[in-house]
This record gives C-alpha cells, sequence and structure tokens, in this order.
C-alpha cells in the first residue's frame, strides 16, 4: 500500500485527529466531576486565606479542613449588583459542608466581560452583576471578603481581598494566575507581595487603587510593584481597581453602617446606655 | 530478517551509560525547573516515564502506516495525547503536585527524549522493546531528576518531601539554608557536577 499517496495522508490525518479528540473528550468527561471538586476547594481555601489573614491563630496548610473552617466562620454570603443592592443568596453550607457555593473563576471571568462594558459605557448592565461578597467573622470583627479577576501577561489573574469592618481598609489579601512566569509574575502570590496590602486603603477617588514601581509605604492607595514582572504587576492593580470601583455603592453603604453604628455607640456611651445596635 | 535484541541493552543503556540528561544531554529546561522539591520531581519524573513509554509504544504500533510526509506531526499528536492525559489524571488525583509543576507537565511535549526515542527508535522497532525503551529512557531522566531534587531540596531547604531532616539544633548553632541552591543556576552546576562524576568514572565517555 501506498502510504505517501496524498489522498492516504488526509484520511490518516483526519482519522487519527478526530480519534483523538473522542479520547481526550471522554477522558475530560470522566475526570472533570473530580477537578471541578479540587478548583472549588482551592476556591474555598483562598477566601479563607484572605479572610483570616490578620488572625495569627488560624493557619491554613493542607491538613485543614477548609469545608468546616468555612462554614464555622462565615456569617453571610450573597451577590450584589453594580448599586449595592443584594441580588442573590449563596449556599454557605451550614446544613450540609457538600452545598458550600462559590463562584469559580470563569464565573469571576463573565463578571469581569460585564464589568468591562460597563466601563466602556454601557452603563445599562450595571443593574445586572452579580457581584460576590463573603462576611466572616475573624475573631469578633466583620471581615468582608470581595474577588477581582483581569488578565494578566499568559493567562488570566485573580484574587481576593478581604476588606475591615469600616468597607475601607483592607485586612489581607491573595492573588493567583493561571500561568504567570514562574519566578517573576508568579510571586503575586507569595507573601511578600500579597502581604504588603494589609492596612491600605480603597481611595475615595477615581483611582481605587494602584500598583506602582517604588516604594509605596507613604502611598495609602498602592502597593509596590514586583520588579521584572511589570505587565502582572499592573493587572493586579487595574482589576483590583475595575472591580472595587463597581462595589463601591456596596462598600459605602457599608461604611455609612459603620459609621452610624460607631455614632450611635458613642451617644449610647454618653448616656449610659447599653445597645443591641448592630452594623448593617 | 530478524534482528536478536539485547534486552539488558536496551534496559540498562539509557539508565546509566547512555543516560538521556547526562549522556545525550536532553530534557535540561525541565530538570532544571522542576527540582526544587523531591515530591514534585518524583511525580515529573513518572509522568516523563509514562510518556514516554507509552507514546514510543503506540507510535511503534503505527509504525508502517505512518505518511512519511507528515510522521513528526504524527508523533506530536501522539505525544500530545500522552501529555494531556497525563496532565487531566494530575488535576483529578494530585491536584496540589499537579499546581506546583504548573506548566511543565504541558511542556513534556517539548522534552527532546520523547520525540528523541520515538525517531531514533520506536519507529524502527517492534512495539514491546520501543515500549520498555520509553520507559528505561523516562526512568534515566527521572533518576538524575530525583538525585538533583534531593540535594537540592536537603541544603536549600532542609527538608526531604517536606519534612524537616536537618535537625533544629544545627539551626541554633548557626546554620543556614543555602538559598543559592533553590535558584535555576544552582541546578545547572548539580547538573555539571553528576555530568563530571559519571564521565570521571566511566572513562570512554570522556571525549579526546
Amino acid at each position: 500500500m501506498n502510504t505517501n499517496g496524498n489522498l492516504y495522508t488526509v484520511i490518516y490525518s483526519t482519522v487519527l485527529v478526530v480519534l483523538v479528540a473522542a479520547i481526550l473528550s471522554f477522558v475530560a468527561m470522566f475526570l472533570q466531576d473530580k477537578q471541578n471538586e479540587n478548583v472549588k476547594l482551592e476556591t474555598i481555601s483562598k477566601v479563607l486565606s484572605a479572610a483570616v489573614q490578620s488572625d495569627k491563630s488560624i493557619k491554613i496548610d493542607e491538613t485543614t479542613n477548609v469545608l468546616e473552617l468555612y462554614a464555622s466562620k462565615i456569617t453571610d454570603a450573597f451577590y450584589v449588583d453594580g448599586n449595592g443592592k443584594r441580588v442573590k443568596d449563596m449556599n454557605m453550607g451550614k446544613e450540609n459542608l457538600n452545598d458550600i457555593e462559590v463562584p469559580t473563576t470563569s464565573d469571576l471571568k463573565k463578571q469581569n466581560d460585564l464589568l468591562k462594558k460597563i466601563a466602556d459605557g454601557d452603563k445599562e448592565l450595571t443593574d445586572r452583576l452579580e457581584l460576590p461578597v463573603f462576611i466572616f467573622d475573624i475573631a469578633g470583627n466583620e471581615i468582608r471578603v470581595i474577588p477581582c479577576y483581569g488578565a494578566g501577561l499568559w493567562g488570566p489573574v485573580w484574587g481576593y481581598i478581604a476588606v475591615a469592618a469600616d468597607g475601607r481598609t483592607i485586612d489581607g489579601a491573595i492573588f493567583d494566575h493561571k500561568g504567570e512566569t514562574p519566578g517573576l509574575g508568579s510571586k503575586i502570590a507569595e507573601e511578600p507581595f500579597y502581604g504588603s496590602f494589609k492596612g491600605k486603603t480603597f481611595s475615595s477617588g477615581d483611582v481605587k487603587f494602584s500598583v506602582l514601581k517604588g516604594d509605596q509605604s507613604g502611598n495609602p492607595n498602592a502597593v509596590d510593584a514586583i520588579s521584572g514582572a511589570t505587565i502582572t504587576s499592573q493587572a493586579i492593580g487595574r482589576s483590583i481597581n475595575l472591580w472595587a470601583t463597581y462595589y463601591t455603592p456596596y462598600l459605602q453603604t457599608v461604611a455609612a453602617a459603620f459609621n452610624q453604628a460607631a455614632v450611635s455607640a458613642a451617644d449610647a456611651n454618653e448616656a449610659g446606655e447599653t445597645t443591641n445596635n448592630e452594623e448593617e | 530478517m530478524k534482528e536478536k535484541i539485547n534486552w539488558k541493552e536496551v534496559l540498562l543503556q539509557p539508565i546509566f551509560k547512555g543516560n538521556p540528561v547526562t549522556v545525550l544531554v536532553l530534557g535540561i529546561c525541565s530538570s532544571l525547573a522542576v527540582t526544587v522539591q523531591l515530591e514534585g520531581a518524583i511525580v515529573m519524573g513518572i509522568s516523563v516515564l509514562i510518556v514516554t513509554g507509552l507514546s514510543s509504544f503506540v507510535v511503534s504500533l503505527m509504525r508502517n502506516s505512518i505518511p512519511n510526509r507528515i510522521r513528526i506531526i504524527v508523533q506530536l499528536v501522539v505525544v500530545a495525547l500522552m501529555v494531556i492525559l497525563v496532565d487531566q489524571v494530575l488535576k483529578a488525583y494530585m491536584y496540589s503536585v499537579s499546581k506546583a509543576l504548573s506548566v511543565y507537565v504541558g511542556l513534556i511535549i517539548t522534552n527532546c527524549i520523547v520525540m528523541g526515542r520515538i525517531e531514533a527508535y520506536a519507529l524502527g522497532n517492534k512495539p514491546i522493546p520501543s515500549l520498555l525503551d520509553g520507559l528505561a529512557n523516562g526512568a534515566g531522566y527521572a533518576l538524575i531528576l530525583i538525585v538533583v531534587a534531593f540535594i537540592r531540596e536537603l541544603l536549600g531547604s532542609g527538608t526531604l518531601f517536606g519534612v524537616q531532616i536537618i535537625p533544629q539544633a544545627l539551626y541554633e548553632a548557626g546554620y543556614v539554608n543555602n538559598g543559592l541552591i533553590i535558584l535555576p543556576p544552582m541546578a545547572l552546576i548539580i547538573l555539571g557536577l553528576i555530568v563530571w562524576a559519571q564521565r570521571s568514572i566511566q572513562k570512554d565517555l570522556q571525549e579526546k
């Protein structure tokens, strides 16, 4: 048989590729559930690690039962739209740990696409946003965790930012990426970088937050970028800024309630009364 | 025409005398990148072993039907299939290791050992010897990876498999982990030392 003929070559390559595609789809279908579960567990552990960063007594490592810890610390989880209105609840797994619901990175990507369209002028989409908010009770403090997502150098980068009860101060942050350059961009997932977010605040101006070159210890609204990873660093800055912009209406209501509670607590103290006023 | 296959040579040659990393100097990139920790190195070594073995086997099964003009493409498709399979299985059952190895599992496809063995051996030999040749070359690669990772994890982090080996008392006495060993250049130097050691034992490898 002539294995060098044109027809033979075309048929051979077609059959081979179809066969390989079939095998791969079958395997992908078979392993999908298990892989999704791993990804979900990782997302939960990231959200949780951002939230507990200020509490040094909690360590999250491979032996931690992440689901249990998450269910015990979380007090509320829901989605808000771009006007700060609560639109949908998230399952917190209080009854069954396997029901815990977290937005995956592909959910974050959908929101990010909407955010970009809104930023380009399509303001009507603001009502259709579903931005996740997780509220944790960490050692008596109310910590809110909000995500961010954007395009890095090679693939998506995303992160979770813990916001203190005042709705402005960053209490902790954690970042991850699909495939940033090992040793350079991948450093966003390491402590020297994410640790520098603690104590920073979202600006009330147009630019909520940025990642800039040079020492930023004097600037409350920015952190120092990573040398050799300019594009990844800027991607983090841009994505935090974009997401924080549309979380602002929600965070403002949080801040207002916080100030209200602080004022009434002060009043109550003056009057010598006890009060059960809760934020929100 | 029947050729007698020297099984012992097929199996042992790639591990010592014809080691793909230290003698043929193939697959250097990944052996520098994934040898910071022993666990990752072992998983990477096994992954490459499976990929080289299976791809050699499959290509050898197909060797008489492959159109010569698209030979390399066909080999690439087979290797890519194996690499994706390994990657998917790692993602499902060894998620943390798969994250640590990141892009390097996918990059097995560019590992010269895989294509090199297919071109040099599997295309001209029966499936079973090809399978063994692939496995043996993968094992030769894995062996070097494990040796380098052992040295790097022990001296760089003071641990093996993440368990602390160097006693705490030594640290208190002033011992410090060697940060340089963690960086890729040191992996290259360790690899060079291994090549040196091997060539001083096997004199016939030395260039005149």
